[in-house]
């Protein structure tokens, strides 16, 4: 177990490296100096020249290279080139919104699917089967765009139900209050794939050998179902639901925008609009960093699920 | 031809499944009718004239009672408003001290040294045509008086090229590396797949801000690259696994003994039969990236403004809601949900076709 450990940690070494190049290249190499960039956002050229010198600009690109990886070791990605803010502080201070609008949506969302799913599955190949299928292979072909453009007109601008968009100080009023409407319209946009997927898993199971001794020694379709289909096919849906935690660490790009939800997914927006380099540096690879670590606490959790698992 | 010499292949044999399927045949046509209307707007065979503001400003939308309206609509932008009637009627200007006092240019006095300059230019500027402008137009019209059912088959060509063309960069990329990668093993295959690792390691819409961000210049190119550079990986992986699974076989090594080079083995002989794998993955890239392209056009990291993208009409559509024009965000959304509706159908059909486990 702790050797497994060891080595996948040993493992992240290479990917993060790449990670680092990655992001390196891009924005030293394909961005050209921000020389040119600083210019239009800040005045003072002594101010220019010194985030010149802090990035290393004027040496060569290995030094350069050996800063930015003193930067991503040190945590410290200086301060945003447009508000001064230290970067540290952007991230720290931007994941608590992202995660209270995502956090409901994603425990709302997989419990409903699997629900749906289940009763889906009892149903198989029915009318009603049909149906619900291609009711979400046409929700899932709306733009995700126009679930929020109606659902903020229509929901908070005509009937007024929930705030067009703000954000509060305490949890609880940003929880009930502001998040509410983006939390529906997350889980509407999100549930259609979902029920999709988790059929799919569920019907996958339906077919082993297992489920067809279980009923021939007898037992009624609901103790089929519940203990023995869909505690099989909640391995596929826990990798499904560990593949999309990084997502939370980025928040939700457009509802955040919608709704100007002080989190990180509008960060991030804003920066690439205001050509931030430090910010978007440093959220990509906190969040590759967070991906890794995540993927490998996906194989510690599978081990837990299901012991067949060999950690290797 | 030899009538019992072949049996049918697996094309064959999947093109008569597909034409055989109800659905594929009814998705099937809708995609064709998309991609047919994108090329013929490509081709400038319709909707060339989308530019043109035919009808008054939001117009709305209707079948019937398509009067025109012959007396000037009123512009969006004051010097248009202005500069028709300067025109209007004879070439001759009746007053045309009026004239400079609507222009705004009435200071200029005549000892100016450019007044004789503005007066010619007075005199040259052919009365503009005023054309009618209609009040309704079937599916209505935008802020600028462009009809949208014009601008909807405008947009698709953006939406659909972009949506295709990063596909196909993204299924030859994953394809080539996924060969090599699973052909040769090794440490080729450990390079590839640190490369897969690290697009992996960044979540994917990250990624691509994080280029958009870079490249300063917009435009059609720039993005099917920052899509199909990002979105390889998936069939990357699959096609990786079909080439591990292919290298040791039989037929592979026959064609080795009778001294096929690793290329020819790779893509002559293995590549027919994964070949299907890369097919429905560029049918599914495709459906991401048309979903993809549109809401990065919405952001504004898309497409240039000048080309209009179902992504723009949706950015559009946001601000002409409050003001209770809805049609734009109607026809951008029917647009886009049949199309991705039948192209997402299709594929399902498609995989179950050439799925050679069904007999």
């Amino acid at each position: 177990m702790s050797a497994f450990l060891l080595r996948r940690l040993w493992q992240m070494v290479p990917t993060l490296f790449g990670v680092i190049l990655l992001v390196f290249v891009l924005f030293n190499f394909v961005g050209g100096d921000p020389a040119y960039l600083l210019a239009g956002k800040i005045s003072n050229p002594a101010q220019i020249e010194s985030i010149r010198n802090q990035l290393g600009l004027n040496e060569s690109y290995a030094v350069q290279l050996g800063i930015f990886i003193k930067q991503v070791v040190t945590a410290d990605f200086g301060s945003s080139w447009s508000t001064n803010e230290p970067v540290s502080q952007i991230i720290a201070t931007r994941i608590g919104p992202s995660l209270v609008v995502l956090i409901p949506i994603l425990v709302i969302e997989t419990v409903l699917a699997i629900l749906i799913a289940v009763l889906v599955a009892y149903v198989r190949s029915s009318l009603t089967d049909r149906a619900i299928m291609v009711a979400c292979t046409v929700a899932m072909s709306v733009s995700l765009l126009v679930y929020i453009i109606v659902g903020q007109y229509v929901l908070a601008y005509q009937f007024g139900w929930f705030p067009v968009q703000g954000w509060g100080e305490s949890l609880r009023e940003n929880l009930l209050k502001y998040a509410a409407l983006p939390v529906l319209l997350g889980v509407a946009v999100g549930i259609a794939p979902n029920v999709r997927l988790y059929r799919t898993f569920i019907l996958d199971e339906v077919n082993q050998d297992y489920v067809r001794t279980a009923r021939a020694k007898g037992l009624d379709e609901n103790t089929v179902m519940l203990k023995h289909v869909l505690r099989n096919a909640l391995i596929p849906i826990i990798t499904n639901l560990m593949a999309y935690l990084p997502a939370l660490l980025i928040g939700h790009f457009l509802i955040e925008r919608f709704f100007s939800i002080p989190g990180i997914g509008r960060e991030v927006i804003m920066a690439v609009e205001r050509s931030d380099f430090p910010v978007i540096k440093a959220i990509t690879i906190y969040v590759a960093i967070a991906t890794m670590v995540i993927n490998l606490l996906t194989d510690l959790l599978y081990k837990a699920v299901d012991p067949r698992v060999k950690l290797q | 031809m030899s009538t019992q010499a072949h049996s049918a292949g697996l094309w064959t044999l999947a093109w008569r499944r597909l034409l055989g399927d109800r659905v594929a045949l009814v998705s099937m046509s809708v995609v064709a009718l998309f991609i047919g209307l994108m090329l013929a707007s490509s081709l400038d065979i319709v909707a060339a004239d989308w530019n043109d503001e035919i009808a008054v400003g939001y117009a709305r939308p209707s079948l019937f009672s398509a009067t025109a309206v012959t007396e000037q609509a009123p512009e969006p932008e004051a010097v248009s408003a202005v500069i028709p009637q300067v025109g209007a009627g004879d070439t001759a200007i009746a007053d045309p001290a009026a004239v400079l006092k609507q222009l705004g240019l009435d200071d200029i006095k005549i000892t100016d040294p450019l007044a004789k300059e503005l007066d010619q230019i007075l005199a040259t500027t052919p009365a503009p045509e005023i054309k009618p402008r209609e009040e309704t137009r079937p599916f209505g019209a935008d802020k600028w008086g462009h009809d949208v059912l014009l601008k909807v088959i405008k947009g698709s060509e953006t939406s659909i090229f972009v949506g295709l063309a990063a596909a196909l960069v993204a299924t030859v990329i994953g394809t080539l590396l996924g060969a090599v990668a699973g052909y040769y093993g090794g440490w080729l295959d450990d390079l590839l797949n640190w490369f897969y690792s690290i697009f992996t390691a960044i979540p994917y819409l990250l990624l691509i801000l994080a280029i958009a961000a870079v490249l300063d210049q917009k435009g059609m190119t720039t993005i099917v690259l920052i899509l199909g550079l990002t979105g390889w990986t998936g069939i990357f992986r699959l096609v990786r696994a079909e080439y591990m699974k292919h290298r040791t076989r039989e037929y592979v090594q026959a064609a080795d003994a009778i001294g096929a080079s690793n290329f020819s083995r790779m893509f002559r002989h293995i590549f027919p039969n994964v070949s299907h794998v890369s097919l429905v993955q560029l049918s599914v890239h495709t459906v991401g990236f048309i979903k993809s392209e549109v809401i990065l056009s919405f952001l504004g990291f898309g497409v240039p403004v000048d080309k209009v993208s179902w992504g723009s009409m949706l950015g559009e559509a946001q601000n002409e809601l409050i003001l209770g024009y809805w049609w734009q965000l109607v026809a951008a959304t029917l647009a886009m949900a049949v199309l991705v509706t039948a192209f997402s159908m299709f594929t399902d059909a498609l995989r179950d076709a050439l799925d050679p486990k069904i007999k």
